[in-house]
């Protein structure tokens, strides 16, 4: 990495209700740079994107450590002001729910234009021009006619779209896209994921992409972090992590990726559950499912190490 | 089968004593209560003899609630009111079940045309604000106390009609009604044999939340003149009395209110409480 | 065909049927008021068996019912409401002489109970249980069981009578202030307990989060994104408790001595001025119909779901 990192989020230790759901979370976006967060559901993704963006709801949730450092700015240690500042203008977000996600009482173009009136100062004409012009771009034809509408008018992969353009309406360095195509039909979050990638080279920004499918990530990220009970356990260059997964939790789960089985055959799961946070060990909070668990595994936490494939296991493949 | 169990009394007086304020409400209800039951003897004048003490005096030893304009012992008035209120109170509620309930089953077993006839008529008279549907029925009635009673309760008909019709309506469909129909029971049998009982527990939470507006409107419609009259010891006309010495008698009307008050958040109290306890949709929580 | 019309024209069409509904069963319930109406036209005054024809046929009450019924009918359809007994003048003129007091009382509680309302709904709603939520909802719940006439004679005891702050009688807007003060408090109560679990329930809706992510400042978000989602509920209960008030809030209007459309109807009932009665009852229900109309098309304008939904 020859440029300073973009995003730095060091050490971070989030809890909800007092208790770890996030601990040691450590990972850097480059400009330009996207980086996949792939794990189970439950693992702490969802809480890792909302607590860079501190949109997670306190209580219960609360940042017990670390720092998240955008562009150098200390997250963590932020004001009200500070966060709106940031929020919106520098930072873009887009969820899992299309459909809930908007306000069902406000026309789209309201929705989209309003960043642009709170962050640039923009006039209502002038941000009704440059709304139009973000519908172009995010593949709402005849944009112009569009704007009136209002969210229970459109389909769920339009309103996605619309989101989309919401986020980036300020042009933001940064994209936190929390599962942006989970809730969609399948052609639909192809064409999505085809638009947040065109979207991403036009405007040279960084994506922060969570999602549990890994045929995603493969097709779409530079760089991958496997996410597994709130700690981040591998990560690699995408191409890397795929050809040679280390840590045994990564192979397992390429193991239950479509692609990787023949067509027709029930795939394969991971044995066992997640232990529940208060059930955890010393060690390594995989090892009880993991069938190549030396006796250091259950003993002592391994630490992420490595570059640039970092890695927290005591017996990698 | 039945949507809720009745507790034994025991259990149910129990879990409805869970909360601070229904024990609150439960202990001042229950000293109302007893001071309506036991007035006669508790009072210390005859709550109609004047000139027990002079005219407006202020409350005393003798006279805890001082005296009114006719030298009559507000506190002896005020026991004897709470007979008339209670009694009043639960008389109007007894009307609005009693008839809304049988209101509602029929024209939810009847269903098709009797039925959408029915809800749209009452619909039309929960249009009526309560105040003025109740000053209607006592333009017809004429004032008193037991046709402001009759009043108040036949304004809530309607109200009631339109739950228990939609609550029939749900039972209607079960599974223990059409097999009552299969081996042949008649339609008087199913209303009063299997939907009733059915129905009991929301009779009986509509009921407890009720008593409380109850007793308010009835003493409403007395201070407006059109409920009870003089010189009947009545809160609402005891209140409306008052009202022209309260400058020189505050208490004429400030203790004749506070009864008024303290029995209308008590039975809420309790009655919240109870629905809470009671409510078909709530049981298993007891929250 | 009316599925094809404009949503706002298809509710218009849709209160007809209920105002005559409301008409017809006023007329009916007045039949049953036991006594020779003309004596009650008369107010009790002996008269000659001669003049109770005449008068009789005047009022047209020798016509049968079903005929009554038609011609109260007609008549309600032009805004004749007839004339009352006791005063021999129209009823329509009758209650337009006394709207202006009960409209001022009602815009003045409706003033009241909107700002505190609006303000304890909204502290109490994004810190539930926070010490002024606490605060708010135990005062509302032991404040339904307040009767309002105490409330409204303890206020002029302590700040009219006692203090002497302000005026307790008169037409000025300082008398204004008590009576206001007494509906206000009452409407706040079960305005602040609405708008409270509304905005508790669309604070936690996923559309709120998008609106922090866009860096927007929390009054706008609660402003502009939160309370036009939350708030039919309270405006369904403003309008219909408006619609009430300016048929005349009758107890407080007693209570204060001011002579609105509340008071009117007392003492039409007491002297058993049929059609006063009936043209008052007929007024305030006529405007809680024409008010709920007026709600309804409002959702429309507030929740676009609303005006795409077929009826």
């Amino acid at each position: 990495m020859a440029d300073a990192p973009l995003l730095s989020v060091e050490h971070l230790d989030v809890t909800m209700r007092g208790i770890p759901v996030l601990e040691d979370v450590s990972f850097q976006i480059a400009p330009g740079e996207t980086l996949g967060l792939v794990g189970e559901s439950g693992c702490g993704k969802s809480v890792t994107a909302l607590s860079i963006m501190r949109l997670l709801p306190n209580p219960p949730g609360k940042i017990a450590g670390g720092r998240i450092l955008f562009d150098g700015i200390d997250m963590t240690a932020l004001d009200a002001a500070g966060l709106r500042a940031i929020r919106g203008d520098r930072i873009g977000m887009i969820f899992q729910e299309p459909m809930t996600s908007l306000n069902p009482v406000y026309t789209i173009g309201d929705q989209i234009g309003e960043s642009l009136i709170v962050h640039r100062g923009m006039s209502g004409s002038a941000a009704k021009a440059e709304t139009a012009k973000l519908l172009d771009l995010v593949g709402i034809p005849s944009a112009r006619n569009q704007l009136g509408r209002y969210p229970h008018e459109m389909s769920g992969g339009q309103r996605q779209r619309v989101m989309i353009a919401i986020a980036l309406a300020c042009r933001p360095k940064l994209l936190i896209a929390d599962e942006p195509t989970t809730a969609l039909d399948v052609t639909v979050q192809a064409q999505i994921l085809d638009l947040i990638g065109r979207l991403r080279v036009e405007l040279g920004m960084a994506v922060l992409l969570i999602t549990h499918d890994l045929g995603v990530v493969a097709e779409f990220c530079d760089r991958v972090a496997v996410m597994y009970a709130g700690r981040i356990v591998e990560e690699a260059p995408a191409a890397e992590l795929f050809r040679r997964p280390r840590h045994r939790y990564t192979e397992a789960l390429l193991h239950t990726m479509p692609a990787a089985n023949p067509p027709g055959r029930k795939l394969p799961s991971i044995s066992g559950t997640v232990p529940a946070p208060l059930d955890r060990g010393d060690g390594c909070i995989f090892a009880p499912r993991c069938g190549f668990a030396v006796p250091r595994c259950t003993a002592e936490l391994p630490p992420l190490e490595g570059a640039p494939h970092r890695l927290r296991c005591w017996n990698p493949a | 089968m039945t949507t809720t169990a009745i507790l034994p009394p025991r259990r149910l007086i129990a879990r409805t004593l869970g909360t601070p304020g229904a024990v609150a409400g439960s202990v001042i209800l229950a000293i109302l209560v007893l001071g309506a039951i036991f007035a006669p003897w508790l009072s210390p004048f005859d709550p109609n003899a004047t000139r027990v003490c002079p005219r407006l005096a202020a409350p005393s030893l003798q006279n805890l609630f001082g005296c009114d304009l006719f030298g009559r012992d507000i506190f002896s008035r005020i026991l004897h009111g709470a007979r008339l209120s209670l009694a009043v109170g639960l008389l109007t509620v007894a009307i609005s079940l009693i008839a809304g309930t049988f209101l509602g089953m029929v024209i939810a077993f009847l269903g098709g045309r009797a039925d959408r006839i029915g809800v749209r008529l009452l619909d039309v008279m929960l249009g009526f604000p309560a105040i003025v549907l109740a000053i209607l029925i006592v333009a017809v009635l004429g004032v008193g106390a037991f046709n402001a009673a009759l009043a108040v309760g036949i304004s809530g008909i309607p109200r009631i009609a339109r739950v228990i019709r939609s609550a029939t309506l749900t039972l209607v469909g079960r599974e223990f009604v059409d097999s009552a129909r299969a081996v042949g029971a008649s339609q008087t049998r199913i209303l009063r044999r299997h939907l009733l009982p059915n129905l009991l527990p929301i009779v009986i939470v509509l009921g407890s939340l009720d008593l409380g507006s109850a007793i308010l409107s009835t003493a409403t419609l007395s201070f407006l003149g059109l409920g009870a009259q003089p010189p009947t010891a009545e809160w609402g006309a005891m209140l409306s009395a008052g009202r022209e010495f309260m400058r020189y008698a505050p208490w004429t009307m400030i203790f004749p209110g506070l009864a008024l008050f303290l029995a209308v958040m008590s039975v809420n109290l309790v009655g919240d409480r109870l629905s809470h306890v009671l409510d078909p949709r709530a049981s298993g929580s007891d929250g | 065909m009316m599925a094809r019309m404009p949503w706002f024209l298809r509710r218009i069409l849709g209160i007809v049927p209920t105002l005559f509904l409301t008409w017809s069963i006023v007329f009916g319930v007045l039949q049953l008021i036991p006594g020779d109406p003309v004596m009650l036209a008369l107010g009790g005054t002996p008269a000659s068996d001669e003049v109770l024809d005449n008068e009789r046929r005047r009022l047209g009450l020798d016509q049968p019912v079903y005929v009554q019924y038609l011609t109260f009918l007609k008549k309600m359809a032009v805004g004749d409401l007839g004339n009352g007994y006791s005063s021999k003048q129209p009823v329509s003129e009758m209650i337009a002489a006394r709207v202006r007091p009960s409209l001022e009382l009602a815009l003045g509680g409706l003033l009241v109970g909107i700002v505190l309302g609006v303000v304890l709904g909204i502290a109490a709603g994004l810190r539930p249980h926070g010490w002024i939520d606490t605060a708010t909802m135990s005062t509302a719940l032991v404040g339904v069981s307040l009767p309002s006439f105490w409330i409204g004679m303890l206020l002029i005891y302590v700040f009219g009578l006692q203090l002497e702050w302000v005026p307790i009688l008169g037409d000025g807007i300082d008398a204004l202030i008590l009576p206001s003060i007494t509906i206000g408090l009452f409407l706040a109560g079960g305005l602040a307990r609405l708008i409270r679990s509304a905005l508790i329930e669309t604070m936690a809706q996923d559309y709120i989060r998008t609106a922090h992510s866009k860096g927007l400042s929390i009054v706008r978000v609660v402003a502009k994104h939160a309370m036009r989602n939350a708030i039919i509920p309270p405006i369904t209960l403003l309008g219909l408790q408006f619609a009430v008030l300016i048929g005349g809030a009758v107890v407080t209007e007693r209570v204060f001595a001011r002579a609105g459309l509340g008071s009117m109807l007392i003492d039409a009932v007491l002297t058993k001025d049929i059609p006063l009665v009936q043209g008052l009852v007929v007024y305030t229900t006529t405007a809680y119909i024409v008010i709920n109309l007026l709600l309804e098309l409002l959702y429309g304008i507030v929740d676009p779901r609303i005006r795409s939904r077929r009826a």
